[in-house]
């Protein structure tokens, strides 16, 4: 029996009360997703398709599907390492993402003072110091300036902590989900800080938010002249607060923590500051004991995501290898692909676009012939740096250095396809 | 006629200025100078030189005070840690495989000290204490690190001049590029 509602026949009420039992349907088949009616598989005519659906504007900010409702930020499998939750990090789901892209919501999260809740038309912008004429800027100001839109991706420094014995349970979300990739849209820092006159004694600059950590970095002259972004909008809108809203400062490349976000203030000096960001964090111990700082780059880098820790090989046959490539001295150039632990390498499809300091989706053809597997990819940027193995970044420094890990990640297939975390 | 003329060529101007692109680095004319007020509120960065501290001083003694009310459920009695950093201990133990920094192991200045107190805790309340009250309780880490005597008082003068014990292990992993700056 096929029923047909057409705009006409239905009365609104038909269509509201539609629209409330699509609704449920769809929540009550979330919960028992193994037991879909069959009546709803060929030759059944779908429940969905036997009247009209939501109306428009519901909601007026369109969300996901409820049935993707597990595609979510998290925190660290285990627990999170951090004894508050403002001072935190929660993670970007890579394996159920699809592209480049990352959506504004699931941008993974690095705060050391919580998100605050500011009011864009009382923010201001102050450029101080060395300069020949200091000026403080209104959002509105800022979107007066002529503006740009760039994709980048940002990484945390303390990305991916496979120093030690690898944790076999760890997702892709856990090992890199502190990375994530948007469109950014701002005005170049280049053209506001032509306005205010720069002098020629300045070498660094001050970078300031207005969070309660009132979080700073001191920045090189050259990198705010190059690439540096004052970004007001992510993927098409204004930023999410915990991305910065209503201002950040934007760094392709470099470390997530120098783009600092709810930016308020930039000063122009003659040395760095020596804040406690650049020196008690983002820094690091090296097997001599001498300390390294601003260490600003993230170096070429490469993860699969799919088949990645935690999912499951149904069958023996054809599978996808897909991930993501990475790197902040520019374009990626090739990923190779071993599924034999680093035997032999094949290399992967890069697909387009390819844009500098920009996440890069590869994807390889497999066929999987059942067995243990053992994947592993490696990224090559255009400075021919080569992302190095474990053994190899462990011979430059260890597990006391922290930050920017960026060793080949291996996801080990076992004989009944299930895939966990090798390091 | 006069009038007619004179009106079609102010016209004419101001379509031409209308119509006149802007080049890069030109004044775009936005935003408007700040007041030396409106920077000296926001203006709360302290560099290693001690550029940038304000008046005013704190004594171990009131230091430790004012530690066991606003700090210490966070950072412990003693500034030994837990649940928050550890902000005292771990000398000597940099260079080893077991390091254990904190602020007197392996901070290189004191100077950080002083402006990430000021502007970042208590973290329940940054920016709350006053000049003399961040330099006393900047003095009382410092003391638990032996770093400071007990009856040392900290100002714009002394604070930049304590010697921290990994200073010299600091090295910068950016090398400016040669010549002027852009
Ligand atoms: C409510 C808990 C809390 C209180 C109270 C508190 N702190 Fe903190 N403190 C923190 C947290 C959380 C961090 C780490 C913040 C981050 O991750 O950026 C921190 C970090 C620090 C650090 C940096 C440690 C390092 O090694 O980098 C210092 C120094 C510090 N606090 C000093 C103080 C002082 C002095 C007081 C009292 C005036 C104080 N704190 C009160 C929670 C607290």
């Amino acid at each position: 029996m096929v029923r047909r509602y057409t705009n006409k026949s239905a009365s609104r009420r038909e269509i509201l009360t539609g629209a409330a039992s699509l609704a449920g349907a769809a929540l009550a088949a979330s919960t028992a997703e193994a037991e879909t009616p069959t009546s709803n598989l060929p030759p059944g005519v779908p429940e969905w398709q036997q009247q009209p659906g939501a109306e428009v504007m519901s909601p007026p900010y369109g969300q996901p599907s409820p049935f993707e409702a597990g595609v979510i930020r998290r925190e660290r499998t285990g627990g999170s390492p951090y004894p508050t939750r403002q001072a935190a990090v929660s993670l970007t789901p890579l394996q159920d993402l699809h592209g480049i892209i990352t959506p504004n919501g699931l941008h993974y999260e690095r705060h050391h003072g919580g998100v605050p809740a500011i009011d864009p038309a009382q923010h201001r912008l102050i450029i101080h110091g060395l300069v020949d004429r200091p000026m403080i800027f209104t959002m509105a100001d800022i979107l007066r300036f002529p503006a740009t839109s760039r994709l980048h991706f940002l990484e945390c420094s303390g990305n991916t902590q496979n120093w030690g014995k690898p944790d076999a349970a760890l997702t892709v979300q856990d090992t890199h989900g502190l990375l994530s990739c948007c469109e950014w849209t701002g005005v170049p820092l280049k053209t506001v800080l032509d306005a205010v006159g720069v002098r020629d004694e300045a070498r660094w600059m001050l970078a300031e938010g207005a969070d309660s950590a009132a979080m700073t970095r001191s920045i090189p002259i050259e990198k705010a002249f190059d690439d540096a972004l004052l970004a007001y909008a992510q993927n098409g809108e204004r930023l999410r607060p915990e991305q910065g809203y209503p201002l950040r400062l934007l760094l392709p490349g470099y470390e997530g923590n120098t783009s600092v976000k709810w930016l308020r203030r930039l000063k122009l000096g003659e040395a760095p500051w020596q804040t406690r960001e650049e020196t008690s964090k983002y820094s690091w111990i090296m097997p001599d004991g001498s300390v390294r700082q601003f260490n600003f780059v993230m170096e070429a880098k490469s993860v699969i995501t799919s088949p990645s820790g935690g999912q499951k090989l149904a069958e023996p046959g054809f599978h996808e290898i897909s991930g993501v490539a990475w790197s902040g001295h520019g374009k990626v150039t090739r990923v190779e692909v071993s599924t034999d632990g680093g035997g032999a390498w094949s290399d992967a499809a890069l697909q387009e676009p390819v844009l500098p300091k920009c996440l890069t989706r590869f994807r390889l053809p497999w066929r999987w012939p059942g067995g243990p597997a053992l994947l592993s990819s490696r990224a090559t940027d255009e400075t021919g740096a080569v992302q190095p193995s474990r053994e190899a970044l462990l011979k430059q420094r260890d597990a006391r250095s922290y930050y920017h890990y960026n060793a080949i990640q291996n996801w080990q297939v076992a004989a009944d396809g299930a895939v966990t975390n090798a390091g | 006629m006069r009038a007619k003329a004179f009106i079609a060529a102010a016209l004419a101007a101001s379509l031409l200025s209308i119509s006149a692109p802007a080049r890069a680095g030109e004044d775009y004319g936005i935003g408007r100078p700040a007041t030396s007020e409106e920077i000296a509120g926001w203006n709360i960065d302290v560099a290693p030189d001690g550029a940038g501290l304000p008046p005013g001083q704190g004594s171990v003694a009131q230091g430790a005070q004012i530690f066991a009310d606003k700090c210490a459920a966070c950072h412990g009695d003693h500034g030994q840690g837990k649940p928050m950093d550890a902000l005292a201990g771990g000398a000597g133990t940099i260079a080893t495989p077991k390091p254990v920094k904190t602020v007197g192991s392996y901070w290189p200045y004191a100077t950080t000290l002083y402006d990430f107190i000021h502007r970042a805790m208590p973290f329940n309340a940054p920016q709350s204490l006053s000049p003399d009250e961040v330099y006393a309780v900047s003095a009382y880490v410092l003391f638990l690190n032996h770093l400071v005597p007990a009856d040392a008082i900290l100002d714009a003068k002394t604070l930049p001049k304590v010697a921290m014990p990994n200073r010299d292990a600091f090295v910068s992993a950016f090398t400016p590029a040669p010549g002027k700056a852009p």
